[in-house]
């Protein structure tokens, strides 16, 4: 799998953890078991969404549940914070990153 | 409070070093608490523990460095406990009121979604703190994080949000984070101290109440320079922009000025406290002119002026993990006290005792790391300052020429700023300071943005606030 963000850094390459298979907008894409969305995000996509004022990329920021700026959905409809949410098998992500400026 | 027979009811909100000593004390006294927690596991952001597959590669020693030893008795205390706690975890409390024949009612979201409410006769409110932003042109790109943040990934996700991050602003998180992202294999690209050496000096004598603490900030800002970091004191991070290879981080200081290229950046001044519950409570607040910031009052005990309810740890102002066990642990003997349930004044004392000299030290480092209120008045106009809204600096100061805002709650809905789903967390300051330099008010005249319930976003939330105004 490419990864688009060369600036994340996972410290234990090589660790045991199991892989976790699950879809950014329809693309299969792979985590590992402990990973928040908002890792998997940046891992595969470096960025989470489009702000809705302006459409400027967001990729986190606090990570601790304070500046909600990582607020994502899932296709079965549910709002989660990306950051606070570990990722699942199966989990669908849907984002607006592909919808431009 | 409630029926004198039954056992009182003890709620706490808030599963850090604070509300774990909180809860562990009340557990022993035989009152079970209920510990509301919103993260999945007890530490809080200090001590925070990562999801379980991520614990066998990152040991205590390694995530908590020289405060592992206290990490660990923390935690083994609060589980020694544990069954004498009903502890609620990811669970948020995104309202509070007081009831009409005392006590007081909670609103909570519970971890599977579910909501709920919960009566308790009193309440312990330690919802700790988050980072403080001083904010500049590019601070919202993709790979700009908050100092915990940086921090956050490390300790939560074992990442790096870069290998050669940039480390901007002030405080002792700055030097820790840079450091830790040294040890962890990263090479930071340079940290950007906005405080001078002259301000570091002039608070040594108030420093030296934790002379251990102390020595070890000075120990990591000089472990960085043997690694050849380029540590760069009495500098501002001016403006961060990306380039085809990363980040950039343009800074000055009174005498020089320069970029540093990165692959990310990291930026935050101190941290603030996180106070919304206590301010829908209706706690009293003041202006605090040493942090620059509004406090909720208490009394030395943890005491605020709603009856029944207290304050611990950084919610009640910044004095980090240390001194929160202290101040939960006196919270809770408070507690008991009003409750004529139990007393220990000696204890109180001593507690009180190691709180004033936390208290020094912590006066200690707002003199070393000054927040840089007079930034914000020469903020460039393009700046955005209120990220969930995307209000610029410049239209800030529209609105305020406009309609010279009487305070900040104006100013809000004047402009939007504030309006957001952070509810002018990182904002509210911003404004409050572009307002004050603006029309030469003082703090104290312009206020801090209300907070409004829910604290944080609760999908569906609209029903909800509904029904439970209705209950």
């Amino acid at each position: 799998m490419q990864n688009p963000c060369v600036t994340f850094h996972r410290i234990n390459a090589g660790s045991d953890r199991a892989l976790i298979a699950l879809s950014i907008d329809g693309r299969a894409v792979t985590g590992l078991d402990g990973d928040t969305l908002l890792s998997v995000l940046i891992m595969h996509r470096g960025a989470l969404r489009r702000a809705e004022a302006g459409g400027d990329l967001r990729a986190g920021f606090c990570g601790m549940g304070a500046c909600q700026d990582c607020w994502i959905t899932l296709a079965d409809g549910r709002r989660v914070r990306a950051c606070s949410t570990l990722a699942e098998a199966g989990m669908a992500i849907v984002t607006n990153l592909d919808h431009g400026q | 409070m409630g029926n004198e027979t039954e056992t009182p009811r003890i709620a706490i909100v808030g599963g850090g070093p604070a509300g774990m000593r909180a809860a562990g004390l009340l557990a022993a006294a035989g009152l079970r608490p209920v510990l509301f927690n919103e993260a999945p596991e007890p530490g809080g952001q200090i001590y925070r523990r990562p999801p379980p597959p991520l614990r066998t590669v990152l040991s205590p020693a390694r995530l908590y460095g020289p405060d592992a030893v206290r990490a660990m008795a923390l935690h083994s205390d609060f589980e020694a406990v544990a069954d004498r706690i009903d502890h609620r975890s990811g669970t948020l409390v995104w309202n509070i009121m007081k009831q009409e024949h005392g006590g007081f009612r909670l609103l909570h979201q519970d971890a599977d979604g579910g909501q709920g409410a919960h009566n308790c006769d009193a309440v312990i409110l330690a919802t700790g703190a988050m980072d403080r932003i001083l904010p500049m042109p590019g601070w919202t790109l993709p790979g700009v994080w908050s100092m915990g943040g940086a921090q956050v990934m490390l300790k939560g996700q074992a990442s790096l949000v870069g290998r050669r991050p940039v480390f901007a602003g002030s405080g002792p998180l700055l030097y820790l984070v840079a450091w830790q992202y040294a040890k962890e294999g990263g090479r930071p690209a340079a940290v950007i101290d906005a405080s001078t050496f002259a301000a570091k000096l002039r608070a040594a004598p108030m420093l030296a109440a934790r002379p251990a603490v102390a020595l070890r900030g000075l120990a990591m800002a000089a472990a960085l320079r043997l690694r050849g970091i380029p540590v760069i004191e009495g500098a501002h991070a001016d403006r961060i922009e990306a380039t085809d290879t990363g980040m950039r981080v343009h800074w000055s200081s009174s005498t020089s000025s320069g970029q540093i290229d990165g692959d990310a950046v990291a930026i935050g001044h101190g941290l603030k406290s996180e106070q919304q519950l206590a301010e829908l409570l209706g706690c009293r607040s003041r202006h605090n002119a040493e942090s620059g910031q509004w406090l909720i009052e208490t009394d030395p005990e943890g005491r605020t002026s709603v009856a029944g309810a207290y304050l611990a740890g950084d919610m009640a102002g910044i004095r980090g993990g240390h001194a929160a066990e202290f101040a939960g642990e006196l919270a809770a003997w408070a507690l008991l006290a009003d409750l004529k349930h139990r007393d220990n004044a000696s204890r109180r004392a001593v507690l009180r005792r190691k709180l004033s000299r936390q208290d020094r030290f912590r006066r200690g480092l707002e003199q070393a790391f000054p927040f840089p209120q007079h930034r914000i008045a020469s903020l460039p106009d393009e700046t955005i300052v209120c990220r969930c809204e995307g209000i610029s600096a410049s239209a800030l100061r529209r609105a305020i020429t406009d309609w010279q805002p009487a305070d900040v709650n104006r100013l809000k809905a004047m402009s939007r700023c504030g309006m957001g789903r952070c509810q002018g967390r990182l904002c509210g300051q911003i404004a409050a300071g572009l307002l004050t330099a603006q029309l030469g008010r003082t703090p104290g005249d312009v206020g801090h943005l209300r907070a409004q319930a829910p604290i944080k976003p609760i999908p569906g939330s609209q029903l909800i606030v509904e029904k439970g105004a209705v209950e």
